[in-house]
């Protein structure tokens, strides 16, 4: 599903994003990426979102070259990718609802549809009593389970999910994590980076180290090793 | 015609949850379009002003004494079917010497002289105003030229005194023509800073939604469905400002009409009000263009990040 080859970035002669990473992902996996602050996890979600261009190398989401995308087909692309970051990037003047709704407005789906799915997978992330609260007015750990309400709502092929932990508590951490690996176990693909050993080993699944813009380990069922 | 509703009802959100800053962009373009609708009454008492200078201006046909009545009206007829001509008034030798009279009423030597001849030494003549002040000269022309010649005008004129005028005349048409052009380049000068203004604190508003714009094109939403609210919010600035500025404009112009009249020669008060639809009109779509295209502009650089 998504392929790196041969990718690297360059930010300047003393700043390098990532070094020849070549990198396979396919369709329903679940993978980890660990590595310290700096390693160029983050950087790997930019590229497959498109927020960032490789210096070197392509970026395939399917067989299509994320950075060669017109506009409209990299906005199509975006529509088939859920995306939860750690400062949540919420919509701060919109309800929990309406930033569900937003999502679902942003691919076409009709008023009937909105009104029908929202409240559905508000309950799923256990938000309803929050539905019409502003995100200022909730916890990190609801606002994380909006993020991923959010990026679930429209069904995406994957999740990419940017340190989603960082900013919460263990316990909201668990629920995070608990919510990604329901929606890997449908079906749905996830990248998530992160360095939080707990939240690799409770996942328990394929996990690829980065250092210093390089994958250095790449292990089936791996564990954190750093 | 949904994508249409959701973008519209969304602009109407962003600006009542927005607050301060939606308080503060009408605020600004309240100033701007306060300061289009002043240019718009100042252009009006400018206007008013150099009317008033160019209806003192005329061109006056001298007749000999005795010209032939039946003379004089033709040549009133051809003048008057010139393009430029916008008036002409034939004052006869009988009115001309009553007029004299009367102006010299208190000037017993004169009107004894005047009785001492026992017979009228005046002519009658033509008193000619055009459109412009520009074109007296070739009403001028016309007088010699062959048309005038051929109605066996010539015998008959005594004097046209545009060319004893003609100097004061082409000075005043130049500083007519200089003072609309001024006031054309103070206008645009000061509606373009206005603009700039309104634009930048349009642009601030945006830049504090710049990473909700980033989110919003991250989720997969279209350009247009980003900008769209903006520029709806945008235009909402606009319906706001200038009925803010219309109501303002009320006691200001009642103000002005009440205490500066005799000045400005023109009671802006009566002209706002007589004026007044044309007015809005003009402020309202200044007011939504101006919102939407600062907008649309500050917008652009955000949306392709």
């Amino acid at each position: 599903m998504i392929y790196f080859n041969n990718v690297s970035k360059v930010y300047n002669k003393d700043s390098i994003g990532m070094e020849n990473v070549t990198l396979t992902v396919t369709a329903g996996e679940f993978v980890s990426i660990v590595g310290h602050s700096g390693a160029g996890k983050t950087t790997l979600i930019k590229m497959i979102l498109a927020e960032d261009a490789p210096t070197e190398g392509t970026v395939f989401f399917e067989s299509l070259n994320i950075h060669e995308l017109k506009n409209d087909d990299l906005t199509k692309l975006r529509r088939r990718i859920g995306a939860v970051f750690q400062d949540f990037k919420l919509l701060s003047n919109k309800t929990a609802y309406e930033n569900i709704a937003f999502a679902m407005e942003a691919v076409g789906k009709s008023n009937e549809e909105i009104a029908s799915d929202v409240p559905h997978v508000l309950e799923l992330v256990d938000l309803t009593s929050r539905a019409f609260h502003f995100p200022h007015q909730m916890s990190g750990g609801e606002k994380q389970r909006l993020a991923i309400a959010r990026a679930i709502i429209n069904q995406p092929e994957l999740i990419v999910a940017d340190e989603p932990t960082g900013n919460l508590d263990p316990i909201s951490t668990y629920d995070v994590i608990q919510i990604l690996k329901k929606i890997n176990d449908l079906g749905t693909t996830v990248i998530l980076t992160t360095h939080n050993r707990g939240v690799v080993e409770s996942v328990g699944k394929r996990v690829v180290t980065m250092e210093k813009g390089k994958v250095i380990r790449d292990d089936k069922n791996g564990k954190y090793v750093i | 015609m949904t994508i249409l509703n959701r973008i519209i009802k969304a602009g109407f959100l962003n600006f009542k949850r927005s607050g301060l800053v939606s308080f503060a962009a009408v605020l600004v373009t309240t100033i701007t379009l306060s300061v289009i609708t002043t240019l718009i009454l100042l252009q009006a008492v400018l206007h008013f002003s150099l009317d008033q200078i160019k209806d003192k201006v005329d061109v006056t046909i001298y007749f000999t004494v005795g010209a032939p009545e039946d003379k004089i009206l033709i040549l009133k007829n051809s003048l008057e079917k010139l393009a430029e001509v916008a008036e002409v008034t034939y004052t006869s030798a009988e009115e001309a010497l009553k007029l004299f009279r009367e102006r010299h009423a208190n000037d017993y030597p004169t009107i004894s002289a005047l009785d001492e001849i026992n017979q009228n030494p005046l002519g009658g003549f033509l008193n000619v105003k055009a459109k412009e002040i520009s074109q007296y000269e070739s009403i001028a022309n016309f007088m010699k030229s062959d048309n005038a010649l051929v109605l066996g005008s010539a015998s008959i004129i005594d004097k046209v005194n545009y060319y004893q005028n003609k100097s004061v005349i082409e000075r005043l048409n130049s500083i007519i023509t200089g003072a609309q052009r001024l006031g054309f380049l103070i206008t645009l000068l000061l509606v373009f800073i206005s603009i700039v203004i309104t634009f930048n604190t349009i642009r601030l508003t945006i830049f504090i939604s710049k990473e909700e714009i980033g989110v919003m094109r991250l989720v997969g939403a279209s350009k247009m469905r980003v900008r769209g609210p903006f520029m709806v919010e945008g235009a909402v600035y606009g319906v706001i400002a200038t009925i803010l500025t219309m109501v303002l404009f009320f006691p200001a112009t009642a103000w002005v009409g009440r205490n500066m009249t005799e000045f400005l020669g023109l009671n802006v008060y009566e002209y706002y009000i007589s004026n007044l639809f044309q007015i809005f009109i003009v402020i309202l779509l200044s007011g939504i263009f101006l919102g939407m295209i600062s907008s649309f502009l500050a917008i652009r650089k955000y949306l392709n990040q």
